[in-house]
């Protein structure tokens, strides 16, 4: 499969990373080489292997529906970039 | 448009509805971290570092919200998907603090079930194509000036399950009554509060027409913002009329998100930059798989009560009620509960019913109350049943005797004691009085002789003055005819002649 410039700019505005078209240019090619090396897996036989969606054997990590201490309001706000000291502030984002 | 109304263009459209459903679990803390679910907490004070999405948390699974989704999808009569997992949807929105919503892709818990609505009379099944578990994001609130937006993240992370249905709904009424059939079995479910108003549920609807006949769908819009089952309704009545006029005049209906608009009951394009979104799901790596063994499915499935639709057609088929009234009793699951423990008390469950759909639920609706604090209990109330049946009061006074029962707790005989309201049916204590009366109205009697028998009930009128209301209105009438006989009219025809 080979990664266009134009999938990399793609992946990078979904991501929200500032791409350049320069640095797109050269992401391309490697990621092609590194998307190209992982698909030698796809000549492996796999008739009657059920797919993989986790690499744990293990399922049902449950906890029981119980209330435990949330964080204090304040150390809560204290990593946000800015807040009114109760809710977080951001720049406007208006639906519509 | 050229001579044709939009109402005559409107018939020759097909209307085709498919709703999305987002209901709240009713679990006491988040889905994959120990922070409560509580609604109306102060912003941000039901956080933790996992729901705010710190680097380096991990998710847990609540076993609770697995529990409300498969009764729910069981309810919903789904397949269920005993294997399954969850999946990432990524995107970003300042109310999603990880940059992705763990929810369910390719494997939802539930698939392929249905629920039953009756249109016109009719039983008519709509299909649910699945029902999946995710979580809630964040509550956004937008600065009026525009300048900013807030963000209160106590949502962020509460248990949802998303109904899709498939798009066989035909009408805006039949997506209204599909709500609230959905609404009712997730009630009955204890599934969820299913308070619109608080957002624990929530709903999108996607329409579109096609000339009758034509198989393909035609293009449709995504409506959202609509707080109330009227707006759903009325949202899509207006969004039926405005893709008619579209069509009809030879336009074309653009693939769209509309917002309805309460203030002027319309919908308005969202215009959003529409680039087809994106979500890269991927299976959550945070997660182990989700396992639901036969035992537990069995025992989930034994709890399920009896559904809203089952209900209403045994109070059909086994207590006889008429079908208005199994609707109107059954459509709450408590109302429901309230009037079976009213018939388990013995009362008759024709009357029980014109109890607790009059004056019951007309307190309580003038109260604002919910059933389970009605301050009459169904013992009391079937007591109060049983009084007017032995004939110690009539119906009009145990309406009085409702509203204080209401006001005071009491049962119907304190009451009935207390406010002296005794219906006087002993005949011997009645005669002396309605001797009176014919005795001091004799121009009643005359009328009533000569033909006008519209007097008799002035002098039953006079009988029950004299008693103050307390007399049996049916034992005065029979003293006063007993009395007085037939009127001389002739017109004593009527009764079945002899043989």
């Amino acid at each position: 499969m080979r990664i266009t410039e134009e999938t990399v700019q793609n992946v990078a505005r979904l991501a929200r990373l500032a791409v350049g078209r320069e640095e797109a240019a050269r992401l391309a090619p490697q990621l092609s080489d590194i998307i190209g090396y992982a698909e030698q897996l796809q000549q492996v036989d796999l008739e009657g292997v059920e797919p993989t969606s986790h690499p744990l054997s293990r399922y049902n990590a449950l906890r029981p529906d119980e209330v435990r201490p949330c964080l204090d309001r304040e150390a809560a706000l204290a990593n946000a970039p800015d807040s009114d000291g109760e809710q977080v502030r951001v720049p406007a984002v208006l639906e519509g | 448009m050229s001579g044709v109304s939009v109402s005559e263009a409107r018939a020759s459209y097909e209307t085709v509805i498919g709703l999305e459903v987002h209901v709240e679990l009713k679990t006491r803390s988040k889905i994959f971290c120990g922070c409560s679910t509580s609604f109306g907490a102060p912003p941000n004070t039901n956080v933790c570092p996992v729901c705010l999405g710190h680097p380096g948390t991990l998710p847990v699974l609540n076993e609770g919200a697995v529990e409300l989704a498969l009764r729910a999808a069981l309810a919903l009569n789904c397949r269920i998907n005993q294997d399954c997992k969850f999946d990432r949807k990524n995107y970003f929105y300042p109310d999603l603090p990880k940059g992705y919503q763990i929810s369910q892709y390719d494997q939802p818990i539930g698939e392929d079930g249905y629920v039953e609505i009756e249109v016109g009379g009719e039983r008519k099944r709509i299909g649910i194509v699945r029902v999946h578990l995710e979580e809630d994001a964040g509550k956004s609130m937008h600065a009026p000036d525009g300048s900013h937006t807030l963000v209160d993240y106590n949502r962020t992370g509460v248990p949802l399950i998303e109904i899709v249905s498939k798009p066989d709904i035909r009408s805006p009424e039949e997506a209204r009554l599909y709500l609230e059939a959905i609404k009712s079995i997730m009630e009955y479910c204890d599934v969820s509060d299913c308070r619109m108003e608080e957002g624990s549920l929530r709903c999108d609807a996607n329409i579109s027409l096609r000339p009758f006949g034509q198989r393909e769908f035609g293009q449709k819009t995504e409506l959202k913002n609509m707080n109330s089952f009227r707006n759903v309704q009325r949202a899509l009545e207006y969004e039926a009329e405005r893709q008619t006029a579209v069509l009809s005049a030879g336009g074309v209906v653009e693939q769209e998100t509309r917002r309805f608009d309460e203030a002027t009951q319309t919908t308005v394009s969202m215009r959003s930059k529409e680039e087809a979104h994106d979500y890269r799901y991927f299976p959550e790596p945070d997660l182990v798989r989700l396992h639901i063994s036969d035992e537990w499915l069995e025992r989930v499935r034994g709890s399920l009560p009896e559904l809203p639709l089952a209900k209403r057609d045994r109070y059909v088929a086994e207590l006889g009620l008429p079908p208005y009234d199994a609707g109107v009793l059954t459509a709450d699951r408590g109302v429901a509960e309230y009037f079976e423990a009213v018939v388990a008390c013995g009362a008759d469950p024709k009357t029980a019913s014109n109890w607790v759909m009059g004056d019951v639920l007309a307190s309580l609706k003038a109260t604002g109350e919910r059933i389970q604090a009605c301050p009459v209990s169904p013992a009391n109330l079937a007591g109060l049943m049983k009084q007017v049946e032995a004939g110690r009061i009539s119906i009009k006074q145990a309406r009085d005797v409702f509203k204080i029962m209401w006001d005071t707790g009491k049962d119907a005989e304190t009451v009935i004691r207390e406010q002296g309201m005794e219906q006087i049916s002993d005949e011997g204590m009645l005669a002396a009085i309605v001797d009176e009366v014919i005795a001091n109205n004799p121009k009643s009697v005359e009328d009533y002789r000569s033909g006008k028998t519209k007097a008799l009930a002035a002098l039953v009128g006079q009988t029950m003055k004299a008693t103050k209301g307390k007399a049996n209105p049916a034992v005065v009438n029979k003293l006063i005819l007993e009395r007085i006989g037939s009127p001389d009219s002739g017109a004593s025809g009527g009764g079945p002649a002899d043989a």
